[in-house]
């Protein structure tokens, strides 16, 4: 689903310039649930924006499904982000003058499905989150962990080939992580490949594979046995 | 997603409703500009139509011409005759001229020729007296308050009937007394007043102290023959009154033998030139209501414009969002256009009926006062029109500013801030 080779960033600050990411090698199979581990500043953020065409890379290859990435202009990163990528967010990033169903149904709007059929994917995969009664609740009126689960909602709502998630625990108590780890591991169950940034090892350990970063290479790369999220809740 | 999409309007209508303070705000310079520009045009047009009545009945294409004296030798004649227009010269311009479509003759006693005395049961007057022809009334209406105006039986039957200005009246007759019917008399002959004029408040050569008496009569009664003291010219509207005075003064020229370049001969008055300087100066006025408007209404739209750009900083994230999500650069850019479109013409819209009602209510103030020349001032839908095109169209222009700030957002920094 994703193969990465020898990928290199730099951030250009006047004449300093940071080498974050130096030579990253990396493969992820559809179906698979990956915790990326690291120090604070190891670049864990940098690589997860690369692969989400958020950002872009100095040197390297990078093959998303089959299509290589590259040569992105803004709008032909925006259509792929569209159609090949939902993110979730640590600070949600919901919109806060729109309701949890309009929030969901954004990715849809810019596929261009209308807002008849918008409404009801949008509420179906509240639904699958467990949020149907809370489809008409602007993000104010949600918890934390409703706002994370709207987050996911949309990030589910383009059907996306691989789901992005950079800390999505990072802001909620270890109860409501455990939800949100036991909603991504069920998502992962029904096929969808997910990549997970985090510091917890806990979470970590709820994922099925665990890459560590260090000084902007991949040190460690482990499978690990699925704790499931559900047994902690 | 096309321009009409429903969709897209209702995205532009959530964020604009978002902050309904704020964009009421933003919306007031729009508003004001708006108002402006609406209450110039439309006092332009409002004074313009005050003109217009004025001069209502007074044919604008219309001159007079009187005989002077003669200022170069010619034709073996010494400079400083004295030469006097007769009904004959009026036969032979309007068979010549063909712009001319009217010819009325007057013959006068007092301030131009001769002296008259005006009297009434031993009260004097001093009016001047007019002979005149009725088709007088087509190139110079008079306003009547009395009776009536002299007409073409007063003029067959050479009646001695006459018309008499208000100032007349008040100096020959007592306060409220009535002064149809009775008589008075002009160097010594006896004539019954049928009517009571008062002037027009445009271009006025009588002033309110004459008496009008059919012109056959005057001939008659003072013995005048067939000479006459000026002429009122009516030329054809599709016709440049100054062309017709040109033929009409060579035609004349050559009648009596005046040097061409003699300017001094004749007398005239060209009554168009004075429209023309009206129209000219309302539209100048408008040129400049115009003028002043766009300015205000530009300031109006950077104003919103400004508005804008402070609310993408403050959206800075959303718009990451949004970016993250899969809306292109033009999407975001389109949207931002649109909110400066609905918000200008939103705001224009209360600033026009703001400024109708405006309008109205000086209308009603000032409407009917006749000393000020200000009537019914409305602003035509050619100029809500233009305003509303060019309002639309600089707002369009402008909002593409905070578009490109928008779309420079990129969406990594979007949502790294927080
Ligand atoms: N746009 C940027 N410009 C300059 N430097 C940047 C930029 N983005 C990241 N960096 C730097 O690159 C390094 C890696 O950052 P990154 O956000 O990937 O770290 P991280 O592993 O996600 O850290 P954390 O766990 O704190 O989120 C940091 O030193 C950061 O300061
Ligand atoms: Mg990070």
């Amino acid at each position: 689903m994703i193969e990465i080779k020898g990928l290199h960033k730099s951030y250009h600050m006047g004449s300093n310039s940071l080498h974050v990411l130096k030579g990253i090698n990396f493969n992820v199979k559809e179906g698979e649930l990956v915790a990326i581990m690291g120090s604070s500043g190891s670049g864990k953020s940098t690589l997860l924006n690369i692969l989400g065409m958020l950002d872009s890379l100095d040197e390297g290859e990078y093959i998303l499904d089959g299509v290589p990435i590259k040569n992105l202009n803004e709008t032909k990163a925006a259509n792929y982000r569209n159609k090949f990528l939902g993110f979730i967010f640590q600070s949600f990033n919901l919109i806060n003058y729109k309701s949890a169903w309009e929030n969901v149904a954004l990715p849809l709007y810019y596929q261009g499905v209308n807002r008849k059929e918008r409404k009801e994917r949008a509420v179906k995969h509240l639904a699958s989150v467990g949020l149907e009664p809370w489809i008409d609740h602007l993000p104010s009126e949600l918890s934390g962990g409703q706002k994370q689960r709207v987050a996911i909602a949309r990030a589910l709502a383009a059907e996306p080939k691989v789901m992005l998630a950079d800390e999505p625990t990072g802001a909620l108590d270890s109860k409501t992580s455990y939800e949100v780890m036991d909603l991504i591991q069920k998502i992962n169950d029904q096929g969808k490949t997910i990549l997970v940034v985090t510091h917890e090892d806990d979470i970590a350990q709820m994922c099925k594979r665990v890459v560590h970063l260090k000084d902007g290479l991949i040190v460690e790369d482990t499978l690990v046995n699925q704790v499931r999220a559900s047994e902690h809740v | 997603m096309g321009l009409f999409d429903k969709d897209l309007w209702s995205e532009v209508f959530s964020t604009l409703t978002k902050n309904m303070l704020r964009t009421i705000l933003t919306t007031l310079g729009v508003i004001f500009a708006i108002i402006i520009l609406i209450l110039l045009l439309g006092a332009t047009t409002g004074m313009s139509n005050g003109f217009n009545k004025i001069f209502a009945g007074t044919a604008a294409n219309s001159m007079f011409m009187w005989s002077q004296s003669t200022s170069i030798a010619y034709g073996g004649f010494e400079r400083g005759r004295h030469i006097d227009f007769t009904l004959e010269d009026v036969e032979m311009i309007k068979r010549q001229v063909d712009e001319v479509e009217l010819i009325s003759p007057r013959i006068q006693l007092g301030d131009f020729g001769g002296t008259s005395s005006v009297m009434r049961n031993g009260q004097s007057s001093g009016s001047s007296v007019y002979g005149d022809y009725p088709t007088i009334d087509q190139v110079s209406k008079k306003r009547i308050v009395e009776g009536r105006f002299l007409n073409q039986n007063d003029m067959d039957q050479a009646k001695k009937v006459c018309v008499i200005g208000v100032d007349t009246y008040k100096l020959l007759f007592n306060k409220g007394e009535n002064a149809i019917g009775k008589t008075i008399q002009i160097n010594g002959i006896y004539f019954s007043v049928i009517g009571i004029f008062k002037k027009n408040d445009n271009i006025n050569f009588e002033g309110e102290n004459a008496v009008f008496v059919p012109f056959s009569t005057f001939q008659r009664a003072f013995n005048t023959g067939d000479k006459i003291g000026w002429m009122a010219i009516l030329v054809d509207p599709d016709k440049e009154v100054s062309v017709a005075e040109t033929k009409i003064k060579s035609l004349m020229k050559q009648k009596y033998n005046v040097h061409p370049d003699d300017i001094r001969a004749f007398g005239s008055f060209d009554l168009s030139e004075i429209f023309k300087g009206i129209s000219a100066f309302t539209l100048v006025l408008q040129g400049f209501a115009f003028f002043v408007g766009i300015f205000t209404l530009l300031a109006g739209v950077i104003a919103v414009s400004n508005i804008l750009l402070i609310t993408v900083k403050e959206r800075t994230n959303e718009i990451g969002v949004r970016r993250a999500l899969g809306a292109t650069p033009k999407i975001i850019k389109r949207q931002i256009i649109l909110e400066s479109i609905v918000l200008t013409t939103f705001a224009g819209l209360i600033g026009f009926v703001i400024s109708v009602a405006l309008l109205h209510l000086l209308d009603y103030k000032f409407g009917s006062s006749s000393d000020f020349p200000f009537t019914n001032p409305t602003v035509g839908i050619g100029q809500i029109v233009i305003s509303f095109i060019l309002m639309v169209g600089l707002s369009m222009l402008i909002g593409l500013i905070p578009a490109n700030r928008a779309v420079k957002i990129k969406p990594i920094e979007a949502l790294r801030e927080e």
